[in-house]
């Protein structure tokens, strides 16, 4: 209760702030808007569909991506913490592309996609896939070998211990990796979406882009909270679950008193 | 043998062991270290031995082998007349630090080698892990997480852990070692009764020659460089023993003495 008050107060008195800069009058409102205009813009966008529209089109894209970079990234990072020829191969490779930044991607996504969904899926993948790869293969290496040893006295062989064992074991990595995915994954899609306009929909980006074209201030930071916002609650409904099981059962992150 | 017959007619009989000319050398990039070099033990049916012995005498090396967990250079390890390949069901190991899953919780962790028994219904795995868990002591806690527990604790559910599926051999790698002395006090007797209504072969591998002699049935004094097998005393003390036992510390200098005069013969070499 005494957080969640000093969270209020806290961004009750950033407003204030705001409130008093744009009343100053020191800066044109064609640069600084007030939160009171930037909530009309968002209000009237969500009125006229534009915003749902645009925040559906950009989470449909970040979601299949993400989902399709984990299915990709895990099983390539296991297959590269078992073996010395995957490790040096693919291994090197996903080390190697994952310090590229995945706005990197965009050129080669369009010259080869064009301006299709396909391009901005490639861009989101790419942006999740390598992490994941590497997060996963760093999760599977740092388990206490003692586990699968124990494990294997009791019976546990080839995938039983891949699944009850191995991965249960890695999650406090494989969640830190999603949640890096996820981060990159977001990155690279808001990047690619300001970058290029596809035609089959318009994402938060393109909101963002034009309000710059237009010099829509109102628009601009509208479109940033929105994004800040998705951000949050994406943290809270995909991640926190899982961080709060590892926090229970590993012991681990627990706030004294 | 001094103790009862298995009591619980479900339960599976002990196997016995033969362990013949068994050695095994380790390479690593400079040295060359002689763990075992052909070591010969045999464990009858429910017998409890314990292997003793400084650190670098290959006992640890030589429970590897007898679990399957890792192979002999040369030498045989036979199991009921079957030669030992690979890990199996019928040899569990407890190892020294709790080697048990944190992603589970205790009932979880009991459950782990019941769930690879396919001829179990779920309904009996839990009630064998309920079992199990009463015979350790730790009913209360057992949906609570590995964390929550102290180091005696997580032992107790280790050891639960491995006599649930009820191997013909367990075999304990230091399961001891990292607990305070009045917790270790308790597991003594712990074992000790729960070796007597299991009836299972046993062997033991530790540094403490009281822990040896309070255990075993026999002693097996190793010594390293090479590992080797220097001497057996057999411990015809009555049970439940008391560690604290005058009777005990007597066999306990014996073979404390004897352990030092090998230590220091090999160091003059």
């Amino acid at each position: 209760m005494r957080r969640a008050l000093n969270a209020t107060m806290f961004f009750a008195v950033l407003l204030l702030i705001w409130q008093l800069a744009v009343s100053s009058g020191r800066w044109s409102p064609v640069l600084l808007p007030g939160p009171r205009s930037v909530l009309e813009y968002l209000m009237s966008a969500a009125h006229d569909g534009t915003l749902a529209e645009a925040c559906w089109v950009t989470l449909r894209r970040l979601l299949i991506g993400y989902a399709i970079g984990l299915l990709l990234g895990l099983p390539l990072g296991l297959l590269t913490s078992t073996s010395h020829f995957f490790e040096d191969t693919l291994g090197s490779l996903a080390l190697g592309l994952q310090t590229l930044p995945s706005v990197c991607w965009i050129p080669l996504a369009l010259l080869w996609f064009g301006q299709t969904e396909t391009a901005m899926l490639f861009v989101v993948i790419m942006g999740t896939m390598w992490s994941v790869l590497i997060a996963t293969d760093t999760g599977a290496r740092s388990i206490s070998p003692i586990y699968a040893r124990a494990a294997r006295t009791m019976g546990s062989e080839g995938l039983h211990q891949w699944t009850r064992v191995i991965i249960p074991a890695s999650l406090p990595y494989l969640v830190s990796g999603m949640k890096q995915g996820w981060a990159f994954a977001w990155r690279s899609l808001m990047a690619a979406e300001i970058y290029v306009t596809i035609l089959t929909g318009f994402g938060l980006g393109h909101l963002l882009h034009y309000g710059r074209e237009l010099s829509a201030m109102d628009q601009v930071i509208g479109i940033m909270g929105v994004i800040v916002a998705i951000g949050l609650v994406a943290d809270k409904l995909l991640f926190s679950p899982w961080e709060r099981f590892l926090h229970r059962r590993w012991g681990t992150g627990l706030k004294q008193g | 043998m001094m103790h009862e017959p298995a009591t619980h007619p479900l339960l599976s009989p002990p196997a016995k062991l033969v362990v013949s000319g068994v050695s095994k050398t380790f390479h690593t990039n400079r040295t060359t270290v002689h763990a075992l070099d052909n070591v010969s033990l045999t464990v009858g049916e429910g017998e409890f031995v314990c292997l003793v012995g400084p650190s670098g005498c290959g006992k640890s090396t030589l429970l590897d082998i007898v679990a399957g967990l890792t192979k002999a250079d040369s030498g045989t390890v036979m199991a009921d007349d079957q030669p030992v390949q690979g890990p199996g069901r019928h040899r569990l190991v407890m190892f020294q630090e709790s080697a048990l899953f944190p992603w589970l919780t205790v009932l979880g962790n009991v459950l782990f080698g019941l769930k690879l028994k396919p001829e179990l219904s779920p309904s009996e795995r839990l009630e064998i892990a309920h079992e199990h868990l009463k015979l350790v002591g730790l009913t209360k806690f057992t949906h609570s997480n590995v964390h929550e527990l102290s180091g005696g604790m997580k032992q107790r559910v280790a050891l639960a852990r491995s006599l649930a599926p009820d191997p013909r051999v367990l075999l304990m790698d230091e399961p001891l070692a990292a607990l305070d002395a009045l917790t270790r006090d308790q597991l003594y007797s712990d074992i000790q009764r729960i070796w007597q209504t299991r009836n299972k072969t046993i062997v033991l591998v530790t540094h403490n020659v009281r822990e040896a002699v309070c255990l075993g049935d026999r002693v097996v004094l190793l010594s390293p460089h090479p590992g080797r097998i220097r001497a057996e005393f057999a411990i015809p003390l009555p049970r439940p023993r008391d560690i604290n036992g005058a009777e005990l510390a007597g066999y306990a200098r014996e073979i404390t003495s004897a352990l030092k005069g090998y230590i220091t013969s090999e160091d003059a070499e």
